[in-house]
Formats: C-alpha cells, sequence, structure tokens
C-alpha cells in the first residue's frame, strides 16, 4: 500500500498540480520554463561540492583507510551490543550514500536478507541519510562558511539512533 | 568543521595509501571521482529542472500556499525565527513531503530553494542561523518513509518478504527524526538567529 503511494505519488502531483495552474489562470508553460532554468542554474552550482566531496571519500575509501578504521574500531562494537557486521555500514553512512547502499548489499548478500545483520542494516539505511554531503551542498548553496553545531548535532542524533534501531531490531526479533 | 573533516580525508587517505601500497589507486579515483561528480551534477540537472518548473507552477497558483497551512503549527514549533506566510515556510514543507516519499532529486530542489530563503532571513551570511541548522538536522536524520533502495536489494537477494522490514523502519525512522528535533533544540538553546 504504502509502495504504491510512493510510485504513484510523482505523476499524481504532477497531474494535480498542472491542472490547478490551468484552472486558476496560471501561465503553465511559461511557469514551468522560469523554474527549470532556476533549476539547471542550482545544478550547476553544486557541481563544485559534488566534485569536492566525491573525491575526498573516494580517497579515503579507495586507499582502504576506511578499512583500517573498521578494524581500529572493532573492540568498541565488543563493548557495546551492536553486531559487528553492520560496523562498516555504520561508518559509511555519514559518508556517502551510494558506499552505504554497497555496504548494505555487502551484508545482505553475506548474512542473508532474513538474519539479524540484514535486517539491521536495510533498517538502518533506511532510517538515515548521508550527512557530509548533505551538509556541504546546502550551506555550499547559500555560501555558509560557519556551519555551527549542525554537523556536531547531526552526528549526535546518528549515533543515538543507531543504538535505537540496534535496540528496536533486538527487542522486535 | 568541514574543513577539518575534508582535510581529515584526503590527508589520512594519502598518507594511508602510501603507506599500504594503495597509491597507485589514488590517481585512479581522482579522475573518476571528478568525473562522477560532474556526472552526477548533470544527471541532477534535468530532475531538478523538471521539479523547479513544476514547482513554480504551484507556487503561481497558489497551491503549495495552501499545502503549507496546514502544516502551520509543526513548521512554527521547529522554525520559530520563520515569519509567518514567509516562503521558506512553503519549501521546507515541501522538501519534508518529498522526503517522506523518496523522491529524492525533488527534495533537494525544494531543500536548495529553502535555503535560499532562510539564507534571505540570516543576518549573518557567512553563519549558519538556528532555522538552517534545525532544517538540516531534520533532513539528515531521514523522513523517506518506504526506503525502496533496500526493499529492492532484500528482493534480490532472496528475502522472505522484502517488505517486512517497513514497520521496523518507520519505527526508526520517527525515533530518529525525534532525537534530531529534540539534539537540534537542546543546541539552538533558547537563541534567537
Amino acid at each position: 500500500m504504502l509502495e504504491l503511494l510512493s510510485f504513484s505519488l510523482v505523476p499524481f502531483m504532477v497531474l494535480i498540480i498542472v491542472i490547478h495552474g490551468y484552472i486558476k489562470g496560471v501561465d503553465i508553460y511559461d511557469a514551468f520554463l522560469e523554474g527549470a532554468l532556476e533549476g539547471l542554474k542550482t545544478a550547476v552550482k553544486l557541481i563544485p561540492s559534488l566534485i569536492a566531496i566525491f573525491i575526498a571519500i573516494g580517497i579515503f575509501r579507495g586507499s582502504q583507510a576506511l578499512d583500517m578504521l573498521i578494524t581500529l574500531l572493532n573492540p568498541l562494537t565488543d563493548l557495546t551490543n551492536i553486531p559487528k557486521e553492520v560496523l562498516p555500514l555504520i561508518l559509511i553512512r555519514p559518508l556517502s550514500g551510494s558506499g552505504a547502499l554497497a555496504a548494505v548489499r555487502d551484508i545482505i548478500s553475506h548474512y542473508g536478507p532474513d538474519s539479524l545483520p540484514g535486517i539491521l542494516a536495510a533498517v538502518m539505511m533506511g532510517s538515515s541519510e548521508t550527512i557530509f554531503y548533505t551538509t556541504s551542498l546546502y550551506y555550499g548553496s547559500v555560501g555558509i562558511k560557519d556551519y555551527r553545531y549542525t554537523l556536531k548535532a547531526a552526528l549526535i542524533s546518528y549515533v543515538i539512533s543507531v543504538f535505537i534501531t540496534v535496540t528496536i531490531c533486538g527487542l522486535l526479533l | 568543521m568541514i574543513n577539518t573533516i575534508w582535510f581529515f580525508l584526503i590527508i589520512v587517505g594519502i598518507l594511508y595509501g602510501t603507506l599500504s601500497g594503495n597509491l597507485g589507486q589514488i590517481n585512479n579515483i581522482i579522475l573518476e571521482q571528478a568525473e562522477e561528480g560532474v556526472s552526477f551534477g548533470i544527471g541532477l540537472m534535468g530532475i531538478m529542472a523538471f521539479w523547479m518548473g513544476t514547482m513554480n507552477i504551484a507556487e503561481k497558483s497558489g497551491l503549495i500556499k495552501t499545502i503549507s497551512k496546514g502544516l502551520r503549527p509543526i513548521i512554527g514549533f521547529l522554525f520559530p525565527q520563520i515569519p509567518k506566510e514567509h516562503p521558506a515556510e512553503r519549501w521546507i514543507v515541501m522538501n519534508f513531503i518529498a522526503n517522506m516519499f523518496g523522491v529524492g532529486n525533488g527534495a533537494t530542489a525544494f531543500g536548495l530553494k529553502a535555503m535560499k530563503e532562510l539564507d534571505a532571513l540570516n543576518p549573518d551570511k557567512k553563519r549558519a542561523s538556528n532555522a538552517m541548522a534545525m532544517f538540516l538536522i531534520i533532513n539528515m536524520s531521514s523522513l523517506q518513509l518506504v526506503p525502496l533502495s533496500v526493499i529492492k536489494i532484500r528482493h534480490d537477494y532472496g528475502a522472505e518478504n522484502p517488505t517486512s522490514i517497513i514497520g521496523i523502519t518507520l519505527l526508526a525512522t520517527f525515533l530518529s527524526t525525534l532525537v534530531a528535533v529534540i539534539v537540534g533544540k537542546i543546541f539552538e538553546g533558547g537563541r534567537r538567529c
């Protein structure tokens, strides 16, 4: 049901917007062109931050530094009740969306989709976002240099939500 | 802070790559990722143009205004600094809705519009305002109701019931967003801007 809603949302939204605009007498074609041009300009402005972030994260992952960090943090998972199978995902998630999706695929193919790590990985992926990319993209678009507490608060929330997710999965499965 | 993180990622990456003999790969990664950044941005152009164009119609017809009216109490609590009826309100609402239904690129387009409006309200152009920080913190807590990409992977690897995680994910998403709002409000600490 929710899935169907997700798929039909875009065409449905477009339909409503166009009909509503037409009835209200908006020059819908001109309005579309005007907005689209702004969309193009915005996308171009994003490219520098995309390149900067992609390269930095690419270097960190490709040099195996990320794997080293995961090994270093392994003792930590023994102290907490976080299964260490999902540690790579926990570390990649704030950095890279595609990297995180690859980690989820990896965990699910290794341990099976219905194993605890498999389900945990799926839930974590679905209930978190790519922190660094989002922050630099959004702030970069309006030229903000001082992010103040944004990253700190987002990371703290992320860590808390990781523990919450682990607990929920532990209780419900 | 992004300065420090960017510095850390590159320095540690290159130094560790040197020590572990993965330096050769870094050349490729730089070439590859630079290209990836450009092609991702270009890939975004079409869909951003589409959403911004469509939303410009909805803006002109007053539809977005009507929708955001219903959600005003929530927006008012989260972003007390935004004056009533300010356009920032509308774009934030549209961003949240698009995020909830997994229209990722649409959400980005609305989010950037919201940032622009929040920037207009911000007295210090270099420094993030409370409203901006709260907006991003909520965005980064994930609002998506149905994680389609994950369900697809579960399906590909033969899960008994690929969609069975939706319930737990909804709960986890709700709690993580709640935590984000609380943490954001604590950091705000009653400061006005």
